[in-house]
């Protein structure tokens, strides 16, 4: 039998059902490559012995009809796990151990899955190459000198060094899809109210979605289907009739129409990207889909609108870490200056200058300048998405303008580090569902990805035209193992 | 347009974010540069446009009014700063 962390979450799944494995040989295998692992840094918190615990009981009295039977994961510690310690990769959060379970986790818990632990990410989610972490960088294992990506880059680096079979992000900007496509993983960022966003902590929350990120397609629709539901604890979850994601998986994407969207050719692209990009649109073809040119005339305006929609929100969201009922707390003359030195010596650089971004574009005398503005011109580029959608079923470009970067290599520059998001950042900001796949090296050796983006709650066709994709793509991630001696 | 020290020292204040000069004088640089990205949008007229507020267009549901977590109070004091059983405690307010 294949090495039991070699195999993917549907073997895993099988292997159990058929009782050629139990729960606690698998959790125990992840645990003992996670402890072998520990220089990437992915986990923040580690919570092995509960989850031996977990696996025993579970084989005592296993459940094989779940979807996920005595599976362990771990998850981005931006999910609130009850009892368990959640910090959003921040110092100011460093102590909290919420009273209750987020919707998404709770529903993958109920599946019969098993927590592993809480995976690093960028601090509140901000980032794109997980180095803002009060808990340190994580390595890729792809290369030890590359960035994993980021906001989920503990969650992207976990799945490709296999220390959890599947796992979860969340994407505000590309935090799913181009961790992903640095790992060589995939990455789906569902439709906004697809998932619940309670017991998520926020971070913009007319963006943020969780979603899956696995080895393949099939994984991920799995988990997809467990972690999409409506819930009336988040008022922006939307009720619509879920598909049945790995059940309705097919290959067959005949007759589909993908749109090619001629402003995604960006200035000083590498030509491996738009190489890769031209592959990808053959292997389509080759699976009898119909390439139509499109145009999303707003494109390039997607990155400025972000910058000040997501500040904006994040600054009015992390108004709550104030010192006084959870979370670190300075000492203070008194309770303004007390506030004013939690949140200088509590909060990272770049939180801090996100949050005065957003507190000037919504201050006094600037929000019809900036705040109104954007929300004016993030009408447009869902305007430019509804248009496109009237001739297409899907749309095809990179997942990123570059393969993952070396550590330190953006660090002092905040905007070329914000425009490693510029093909994923519009998908949310239309709110729509798009997934990464990985689909080619660069000359190094390194993965890069494809992003297909998908009508608002038409997952299915995205999936569908992924796994059809990754067949005829047959992509092998290069890892060697260089991190376990 | 550009973004001074003074500009600066009053969004921190607004944000109750301390910052001294040197990490003032920081944030100088890197917010004129941020802004000098975002300019990019006087570029586009939108006078006529309609803001986009929610990209999830649905009517707020109600449900009812019910108590759901129960005997929680322990267990959220935990989480608090300063040591108190029964209240947050934060620094004195009135003289």
């Amino acid at each position: 039998m294949t090495e039991i962390t070699k195999q993917s979450l549907t073997e895993l799944v099988e292997s159990i059902k058929n009782k050629k494995l139990s729960s606690s040989e698998v959790t125990k295998a992840f645990i003992e490559r996670s402890e072998k692992s520990k220089v990437l840094n992915a986990f923040i918190t580690e919570d092995f012995t509960s989850a031996l615990d977990k696996a025993k009981k579970f084989d005592q009295k296993p459940n094989l009809d779940l979807k996920l039977p005595g599976i362990p994961m771990a998850v981005k510690d931006l999910f609130c796990t009850k009892n368990v310690k959640t910090t959003a990769g921040s110092k100011i959060l460093n102590n909290f151990v919420p009273t209750y379970e987020s919707t998404v986790t709770e529903n993958i818990w109920s599946e019969g899955a098993i927590l592993l632990g809480k995976l690093n990410c960028d601090e509140f989610a901000m980032g794109s190459s997980n180095e803002t972490s009060f808990f340190g960088n994580v390595q890729n294992p792809i290369d030890k000198n590359l960035v994993p990506g980021g906001s989920s880059g503990g969650s992207a680096s976990a799945v490709a060094g296999q220390l959890t079979p599947i796992t979860i992000g969340t994407d505000t900007g590309g935090s799913i899809r181009q961790p992903a496509s640095f790992t060589g993983t995939v990455g789906l960022k569902p439709t906004y109210g697809s998932c619940s966003r309670y017991g998520i902590v926020a971070f913009a929350s007319s963006l943020d979605q969780a979603g899956p990120m696995a080895q393949n397609v099939k994984d991920c629709a799995l988990l997809q289907e467990v972690i999409s539901s409506f819930d009336v604890k988040d008022s922006t979850s939307i009720d619509f009739k879920r598909n049945h994601y790995s059940k309705d998986l097919t290959n067959n994407i005949k007759g589909k129409k993908i749109g090619i969207p001629k402003e995604y050719r960006v200035d000083g692209m590498p030509k491996e990207i738009e190489d890769l990009w031209q592959k990808g649109i053959e292997y389509v073809r080759d699976c009898g889909a119909e390439i139509i040119n499109i145009s999303l005339p707003h494109t390039s305006y997607a990155l400025p609108t972000y910058y000040i929609v997501a500040p904006a929100e994040a600054s009015s969201n992390l108004a709550r870490y104030d010192g006084v009922k959870y979370g670190y707390r300075a000492n203070g003359e008194n309770l303004i200056d007390m506030y004013e030195k939690t949140r200088s010596e509590g909060f990272g650089a770049e939180v801090q200058r996100r949050i005065m971004i957003g507190t000037y574009v919504l201050s006094s005398g600037y929000y019809d300048a900036y705040y109104l503005k954007a929300q004016k011109v993030r009408r447009l580029i869902k305007n430019d998405f509804d248009e496109a959608y009237k001739k297409v079923d899907a749309i095809l470009t990179p997942s990123t303008p570059s393969s993952a970067f070396k550590i330190g290599e953006k660090t002092n520059d905040p905007v070329s580090m914000y425009l490693n998001d510029i093909f994923t950042v519009p998908v949310n900001l239309a709110g729509l569902p798009g997934i990464s796949i990985p689909a080619g090296h660069d000359a190094k050796g390194y993965p890069l990805g494809l992003q297909i983006i998908g009508k608002a709650f038409d997952e299915q066709n995205i999936l569908n035209i992924a796994f059809a994709m990754e067949e005829k793509i047959n992509f092998k991630n290069k890892i060697t193992d260089w991190w376990i001696k | 347009m550009s973004i001074d020290l003074k500009t600066i020292k009053h969004i921190s204040k607004l944000s109750r974010i301390s910052v001294d000069e040197q990490r003032a004088k920081k944030l100088v640089g890197d917010l004129n540069s941020i802004f000098d990205f975002i300019e990019k949008l006087n570029e586009l007229k939108t006078e006529n446009v309609k803001p986009l507020t929610s990209i999830a267009e649905t009517t707020l549901k109600l449900r009812s009014d019910e108590v759901r977590s129960k005997n929680i109070r322990e267990q959220i004091i935990k989480n608090s700063p300063q040591d108190n059983e029964d209240y947050f405690v934060v620094p004195k307010v009135i003289e």
